[in-house]
């Protein structure tokens, strides 16, 4: 039913359509809300035979959603930058037991120093725990990714985490088409386990492996990996079949086909870009933009093709990795190596800095012109890290870093009143 | 033999937490019945005396041997004679239904490399500090699939249960979620090499206390007591046990799987490669910890202490203590009355505690041995 609606509640009712047998939830924005959405849907009796368990904290959140998908329930649980790094250990133990969990990731950004604002830190950090990773690009994507993660987490028997970026989406309202239970019904069978609890067959799962077998364990999450990157297009066709609209899929290639430069995103800012990118058509530059919405499997083969004949790329990314830069840009560059490109790594949004399309058109003047540099922090406040730096080399012991900035622009912005 | 306090109120649970899962009558009954074996001077069970219904399970020749032989456990383990006593038990108590959750440690690394596990249960292995919320999940699964036939059983060792996997513990205990936890108290981490825990006791050398310097050993002051911190959880049912009375242990499993909810059993289990003590001595030195007090036996429910398991002869700490590789530093190269005094103190606590000594004093003079079922 289309209807005006935040996205965390759209989430939380597309969650419900797939009747999850086990909810567990602890709070953190940007994530709240969805379990908030969910808590009274089960509590107003409308999902029977489904267990909300409030936990107390995102470690237990994972462990419990872990014994009870493993017991065969259909599972679900959602969380968010530190709470994602709380339960690191329990992430990467799911995947490598193979349960097909469900968790929506409202990407915020890491600290210290702590911010609840969005950006893509959060996930990016769990790029390599083995689970598959969708970014939704709109809320009507953010619903629909998590009916299709059900599907493809409990075909493949692998954990799905949908991220959607925190207050940007999780917190707008729009007009979604919340899918609804008698479709989803048709589009998504029972959960069938590959592997289950059941004192009736009792079997052992999470022994202790040793080298003798630990390289082919390994090796089959990979495999299971590329199973996906056949299965997340069929799902997506297979959705598109039942529910009558697009979403999901591996990439979301647009105006790519003639293009020279194309502009590589995850998440919402992909809309701010496509923006971008349509008035730069207007005036004749060829240019598109390349979505990717699995970034775990990376498709690089898609990839690939979709940046075809092009000149260059740049990369927007909301994170990056300490010490060397653009973590999206190496895996494109990867995705490009037979024939490999001009690209530039764009950092941008972190924390929640605002991504202006004045800012993109000018960072894009010099990436058409090749005369932007390989790693660039859109928008950086250079005077500000200038003034730390030298405080810095004057005085050993010059401060915690992040409140003297703090306190240099309380002080800029007095003096401008 | 088990003595009972009968002044507690069975209405017990004033702050209601557990609305709807207290059971119509509070049992007082003690979870062991008193059975007299006239073998004075032996300690042991005695099946054959004993009518068929009231032998133990282990002497079942149908039991479930959850743990079965083939398993990595050094000689004369405790944990694996108390854990092997224990899911057997449960298994018989719930008709073979029962999902077991097991913490890292010990226990799982010595019975599961494969291709030789040695369970015979449905079983998992997540992580070292999330038992208790694994097994939350299971049971939260089978509550949401209608299967609550099948019981949830989580156990761990005393690193995993009152260290690493603390907070989880009381989360499941707090929302009072139907699952049996037991915990195998070897007093260190054991698997990682004997290490000290939240459950090493003071003066014990290990390898991160060693018996070095002039105060040789854990420090004084420290550690926690988790029992008592079940009991303050006021779930319905905690109690201790030792391998030193399977048949104690056995029975109270089986009343813990006759209530529903958050239940706590902590077993003490002796570890003969970290405590220092020959493979045989295992349920000698688990006895000496009860007969001396210094680990105390005893019920609660809903928080409050229902029955303990009273001294039969009560000997000094310092015959627990002698016997121990881990606590030679107190008797050589200079003996430490001091320390041996503060340790016999919380020996006499624990006696005064839990009432363990009703009759007062030390039942020296021989009488009719007791055993228990
Ligand atoms: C998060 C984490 N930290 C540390 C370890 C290492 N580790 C594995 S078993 C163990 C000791 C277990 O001690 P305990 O729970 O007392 O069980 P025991 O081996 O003594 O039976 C430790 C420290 C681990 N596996 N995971
Ligand atoms: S080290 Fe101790 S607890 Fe571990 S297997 Fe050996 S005896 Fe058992
Ligand atoms: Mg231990």
């Amino acid at each position: 039913m289309r209807t005006q609606i935040e996205g965390s509640l759209a989430v939380a009712q597309a969650v419900a359509a797939c009747r999850p047998q086990v909810i567990c939830a602890y709070p953190i924005s940007p994530q709240t809300h969805i379990v908030e959405g969910l808590s009274a849907i089960v509590k107003r009796g409308e999902l029977p035979g489904c267990e909300y368990v409030n936990v107390e904290s995102e470690f237990a959140a994972m462990s419990v959603a872990i014994g009870s998908s493993a017991a065969g329930a259909r599972t679900y649980t959602a969380t968010a930058s530190q709470g994602l790094l709380f339960m690191v250990e329990a992430v990467y133990n799911a995947s490598g037991l193979g349960l097909p969990i469900v968790m929506t990731v409202a990407n915020r950004a890491i600290g210290a120093p702590i911010n609840i604002w969005n950006d893509h830190t959060d996930a990016m950090s769990q790029r390599d725990s083995g689970w598959i990773q969708l970014y939704a690009e709109t809320n009507q994507e953010a619903a629909d990714l998590h009916v299709q993660a059900f599907r493809i987490a409990e075909e493949l028997s692998l954990p799905v985490m949908v991220c959607m970026d925190g207050f940007i989406l999780t917190h707008a309202v729009e007009e979604v088409d919340v899918p609804e239970a008698d479709d989803v019904a048709r589009f998504l069978p029972p959960f069938a386990p590959r592997q289950v609890l059941d004192p009736a067959d009792p079997v052992s799962i999470g022994a202790m492996v040793g080298p003798e077998a630990f390289t082919e364990v390994r090796y089959l999450a990979h495999d299971r990996q590329m199973q996906a990157l056949e299965l997340i297009p069929q799902v997506a066709a297979d959705f598109a079949e039942v529910f009558g609209r697009d979403s999901g899929g591996l990439v979301h290639p647009y105006l790519t086909e003639d293009a020279e430069t194309i502009v590589i995103a995850l998440g919402s800012v992909l809309g701010t870009i496509k923006d971008v990118v349509d008035e730069r058509r207007e005036k004749g530059e060829k240019i598109g933009v390349l979505g990717i919405t699995s970034f775990r499997p990376f498709p690089l083969r898609a990839i690939e093709a979709a940046i075809g004949d092009a000149k260059r790329f740049v990369c927007l990314e909301k994170a990056f990795s300490v010490g060397i830069g653009g973590i999206v840009a190496s895996h494109v560059r990867m995705a490009m190596s037979t024939h490999p490109i001009k690209n530039y790594t764009v950092v941008a949004g972190l924390g929640g800095r605002v991504i202006l399309k004045t800012s993109l058109h000018e960072m894009l003047d010099k990436a058409v012109t090749d005369s932007l540099e390989a790693l660039t922090f859109l928008d950086l406040d250079t005077d500000l890290v200038e003034r730390e730096l030298a405080r810095t080399r004057a005085d050993r012991r010059s401060g915690p870093a992040a409140e003297n900035m703090l306190r240099d622009l309380g002080t800029v912005r007095a003096a401008s009143v | 033999m088990t003595t009972h306090d009968t002044t507690i109120d069975p209405s017990i649970d004033p702050a209601g937490y557990h609305r709807g899962l207290i059971p119509e009558v509070v049992h007082h009954e003690p979870a062991t019945k008193p059975v007299k074996f006239y073998q004075v001077g032996s300690f042991a069970v005695g099946n054959r005396l004993l009518p068929l219904e009231v032998r133990s399970v282990q002497s079942d020749p149908n039991r479930t041997n959850a743990l079965t032989s083939g398993h990595r456990a050094c000689q004369g383990c405790g944990e694996a004679l108390g854990a092997r006593y224990a899911l057997d038990a449960a298994m018989h108590a719930a008709d073979g239904k029962i999902v077991a959750v097991n913490a890292t440690g010990c226990l799982e690394v010595f019975s599961t490399p494969y291709p030789e596990t040695s369970w015979r249960v449905a079983w998992l292995h997540s992580l070292f500090g999330n038992a208790p919320a694994v097994a939350s999940g299971v049971a939260a699964a089978y509550k949401a699939m209608g299967r609550e036939d099948i019981r949830v059983v989580a156990q761990g060792g005393d690193g995993g249960t009152v260290d690493i996997g603390f907070g989880c513990l009381s989360g499941m205990f707090e929302r009072n979620d139907d699952v049996l936890y037991i915990c195998y108290d070897n007093e260190a981490y054991m698997n990682t090499g004997i290490q000290r825990s939240g459950a090493t006791p003071p003066a014990a050398r290990t390898a991160t206390t060693q018996a070095v310097g002039d105060e040789p050993g854990n420090v004084f002051g420290q550690g926690k007591d988790l029992p008592r911190i079940a009991m303050a959880h006021e779930i319905p049912y905690v109690a201790t046990a030792s391998v030193a009375d399977l048949r104690d242990l056995e029975a109270k499993v089986h009343r813990a799987m006759s209530m529903r909810g958050a239940r706590y059993i902590h077993v003490m289990v002796p570890c003969p490669l970290g405590w220092g003590t020959a493979a045989s001595d295992t349920l000698q030195i688990a006895r000496l910890a009860t007969q001396s007090g210094i680990f105390p036996v005893f019920e609660a429910e809903y928080g409050e202490v229902v029955a303990s398991s009273p001294i039969r002869r009560q000997v000094p700490v310092e015959d627990y203590l002698k016997g121990q590789k881990r606590f030679a530093h107190l008797f050589k190269p200079k003996r430490r009355d001091d320390v041996i005094a503060r340790m016999q103190a919380q020996a006499d606590r624990n006696i005064r505690r839990y009432n363990l000594l009703p009759q007062g004093g030390s039942p020296d003079a021989p009488e009719a041995t007791e055993g228990s079922l």
